[in-house]
């Protein structure tokens, strides 16, 4: 069934209106991989402060859309873009932009928690050593405060010169938000964030967004709807590459207005 | 049990549906009783097993072998005196003894008993190998005697086994002890012992003198007539600052030329001296020989040791191996240099190799677009390990030796010209030309560690802002060491057991000095050097004595495959620590 542009309408918003502002806009974002089209004329202001959720059925495009947020998707080969995302009104596309600049302004955490090969220590503070800090009393602090944020502090307090790869996945995956949060990033981007954990680590993590949104704009891409009603202010479901529908998470679950999300929600396919 | 029957009643069984016709489903057939035998594998794995046996039994038997007989040949060995058929004595350690088919003139010669025997045995006789020593007087160190010849063999318990200087070593009898005019006729071990040991104390005297005292002067001399011709070089001929170098040169040779003189005449006087101390040797058949006592190395009455005396001789050869210089061109005495000259080798080798090597495959894996040119440049990099060694050989003299090291001599040794300093075979040239052919098997196994390296680790590094760079530096480099460190191993041994192209950049058969030493810059890199591997070709092949060198062939063997497992056992330590530290479980 090769769908055609023809097949879906504009996309719907009915967002939540005021708030704290946008900090995050994507605007008219086509992505290609080679010959395959992934992402079609996508437009997207994500609000300051808020949790965003990305979902839809899978291969619809929202990791790809999360990816290119940070400009990770630069690490493979044969890939075009058109049209531009804007991080606080500054360009994130373009040959000028200072990618690095623009990644320590974005924490990411990945789908399968990947601490690296060090201690916890270290692992926290990584973003903070590739900056040249070596401040011994800076990066303790830094460490702490991070590991607080992640909830981790007191699991790990007593033993962060041990490796980081001795701890549980759910652990590891904390670690990994502490690394990401440690930078001092504006927004945090989260790729399936618990898909590779057991419930009670993933209701550590989803309490633990809810406390980082306010400080940080959260995107998540989420495969659990359940999950994008517990932490999401905004969703936006995305089928084949188009954003559908994107508003208030309450609003759209309880009545979506395009039938596609309609049947998506209800579980009719994806 | 009543309940159960109406249980299973109501869930009927599958196959009890489709015997009732129910489903109108065909029976299935079943086309095999059991799996046979190739969907199994036993065969296949009968084949993996014999052919691991088969390699096993070769690395054992080849390692066995080496270390069998390496180990075996400083034992000592019983003299046995043979009487032969024609009355001639010999006597000489069991060499070996095979079979082979006597020529028509030999058996002519012998009694018409011996050729029936022989004839008997289909034409075949046994023979033995003896070495009997004493190459001064018999002009053959070896001597084959058929069995039919021997009449008798004794063990005669007072025959001395005596290892010499010069000449190899003596079999017979000691008959006279001369101390500076007082005689001993038959002196006893003893007495022997007490003359070589104060033998050996005027000896490390005269090396003292000789070797380092006399050898410094020579040096600060050359270092002069240096400084004289640099100062030609530099300010002209005739001019007025090489004048007065000149005559300072001039006066400081004038210097050390008389301490020269002063310890000249002392060795000369030790030298005297040490003449007056002989012993009187006798062979097995009256040949009589007088040498100085401080030509004799090791001596021991063969058929009289206790098992004791045997071990305390086997661990002093095992010693003198290890710690002394070669004698009698190189078949004797230790391989000291061949030792120090192949770790300094395989030192400089890792060091030019490893970060060569590593940025190669850096740049191949992780920076280089990814296409046909890179392909290329990698089928290219794998094939260079297939040129003959001797090629890389031919290529290093002419490259290293000729152009860079004649560079290099032109710009920085002009006083030295026309003899070459670096413009010649020498340890660094050696070490980069194996770098050059070791280099194919770091890389390679780089890029794999590379490759190895999950993405998510390098995604995480760079999610946190980390340049390329910094991600390589920091996580990719560390978590791909081991897999490095691995290469590094395979390139180390593989330059290790190179002969072939050393002969032409720079190892000798005998070096006057080694390439390590206590005088400054401690480490000569354009010094040539010994290596255990050219010394195996050169003991076996290109020595005076080939029979004689054989066991010294297989020992120089087993000293290398130790030296190469020892570094082994170093780089793979290392290799563990870092797996540890990086918790990496491949490789």
């Amino acid at each position: 069934m090769a769908a055609t542009a023809d097949d879906f309408g504009p996309t719907v918003y009915h967002v939540r209106e005021g708030g704290r502002g946008v900090n995050f806009r994507v605007q008219d974002f086509s992505l290609w991989y080679g010959a395959s089209r992934a992402l079609w004329n996508n437009n997207l202001d994500i609000q300051s402060g808020l949790c965003t959720a990305l979902i839809g059925p899978s291969g619809c495009g929202k990791s790809t859309l999360l990816r290119s947020m940070n400009r990770m998707n630069d690490l493979i080969d044969n890939l075009r873009t058109e049209g531009q995302m804007l991080l606080e009104d500054e360009p994130i596309f373009g040959a000028t932009v200072d990618v690095i600049a623009l990644r320590k302004r974005m924490g990411m955490v990945f789908q399968k928690p990947n601490p690296f090969p060090m201690s916890i220590f270290e692992n926290v503070i990584y973003p903070l050593r590739v900056d040249g800090v070596n401040n011994r009393k800076l990066l303790t602090e830094v460490c702490e405060a991070a590991l607080k944020g992640a909830a981790l502090w007191d699991e790990v307090k007593n033993r962060l010169k041990d490796s980081a790869l001795g701890l549980s996945g759910g652990q590891q995956q904390r670690l990994c938000i502490a690394r990401a949060i440690a930078g001092n990033p504006e927004v945090l981007l989260m790729d399936e964030p618990c898909s590779a954990l057991d419930p009670i680590a993933t209701a550590k993590i989803e309490e633990l967004i809810n406390e980082l949104k306010g400080r940080y704009t959260i995107v998540i891409v989420t495969h659990n709807l359940q999950q994008a009603t517990r932490v999401a202010d905004n969703t936006c479901f995305m089928y084949l590459g188009r954003l559908i529908e994107y508003g208030d998470t309450k609003a759209m679950f309880d009545k979506p207005r395009v039938q596609r999300t309609a049947d998506y929600l209800s579980g009719r396919f994806g | 049990m009543k309940t159960n029957d109406a249980l299973m009643s109501s869930h009927m069984p599958f196959s009890a549906m489709a015997a009732s016709g129910t489903s109108g489903m065909p029976e299935p057939v079943r086309r095999h009783k059991r799996s046979d035998l190739s969907a199994m594998g036993e065969p296949q794995s009968w084949i993996m097993g014999a052919a691991l046996v088969l390699g096993l039994t070769m690395i054992v038997g080849f390692l066995g072998y080496i270390i069998t007989i390496g180990a075996l040949t400083f034992w000592p060995k019983p003299i046995e005196t043979v009487t032969l058929a024609d009355g001639k004595i010999i006597a000489g350690e069991v060499f070996r003894s095979d079979t082979y088919k006597p020529p028509a003139e030999l058996l002519a010669s012998r009694t018409a008993e011996v050729r029936a025997k022989v004839e008997q045995d289909l034409g075949y006789a046994n023979r033995t190998l003896y070495r009997v020593g004493n190459f001064d007087l018999y002009g053959e160190d070896f001597v084959w005697v058929p069995d039919f010849d021997s009449k008798s063999v004794t063990y005669d318990k007072d025959l001395f086994y005596i290892e010499r200087q010069e000449w190899g070593p003596f079999i017979g009898r000691i008959t006279q002890l001369d101390m500076a005019g007082v005689q001993t006729a038959n002196p006893s071990q003893e007495e022997l012992q007490k003359a070589s040991d104060a033998a050996r104390k005027r000896k490390a005297e005269i090396f003292r003198l000789d070797g380092v005292e006399i050898a410094g002067i020579n040096h600060e001399l050359d270092k002069l007539r240096l400084k004289e011709r640099r100062a030609v070089l530099t300010y002209g001929a005739g001019s007025k600052e090489a004048a007065d170098v000149a005559a300072e040169v001039a006066r400081e040779s004038d210097e050390l030329r008389a301490k020269y003189a002063v310890f000249e005449a002392e060795v000369t006087k030790l030298r005297q001296e040490d003449e007056r101390f002989t012993v009187t040797l006798e062979t097995v058949d009256k040949q009589t020989k007088t040498l100085p006592v401080s030509n004799l190395v090791r001596f021991y009455q063969a058929n009289n040791l206790t098992t004791a005396d045997k071990w305390s001789i086997y661990g002093s050869r095992w010693a003198e191996f290890v710690t002394a210089q070669p004698r009698e061109a190189n078949t004797e005495g230790g391989v000291v240099p061949a030792i120090v000259g192949t770790l300094t080798m395989m030192v400089l080798l890792s060091l030019a190799v490893a970060p060569f090597g590593v940025i190669t495959a850096l740049y191949l894996r992780e920076y280089a677009q990814q296409g046909y040119l890179v392909s290329f440049i990698r089928i290219c990099v794998n094939n260079l390990a297939g040129v003959p060694s001797i090629v890389y050989g031919v290529f290093g003299l002419g490259f290293f030796c000729y152009i860079l090291g004649g560079s290099i001599d032109q710009l920085f040794y002009p006083e030295r010209l026309p003899s070459p300093t670096f413009g010649t075979g020498g340890v660094l040239w050696a070490s980069l030309t194996l770098a050059l052919l070791t280099v194919p098997v770091v890389i390679v196994s780089t890029e794999e560690a590379l490759s190895a390296v999950p993405r998510s680790m390098r995604e995480g590094s760079l999610a946190c802002g980390a340049s390329k760079w910094q991600t390589i530096w920091r996580i990719v480099l560390p978590r791909a060491a081991p897999g490095i460190m691995t290469g590094l191993i395979l390139a180390m041994a593989r330059g290790a057991g190179e002969v072939a192209p050393l002969m032409i950049v720079g190892v000798v058969k005998l070096a006057p000095e080694l390439p390590i030493d206590f005088t400054a810059p401690f480490v000569h890199f354009e010094r040539s050097f010994m290596h255990l591997g050219f010394h195996i070709y050169d003991v076996g092949f290109q020595s005076r004595n080939s029979e004689a060198g054989r066991p010294m062939v297989l020992v120089t063997t087993l000293v290398l495959i130790l030296l190469v497992l020892c570094l082994n056992a170093f780089a793979i330590y290392v290799r563990n620590r870092l797996k540890k530290a990086y918790n990496v479980g491949a490789f």
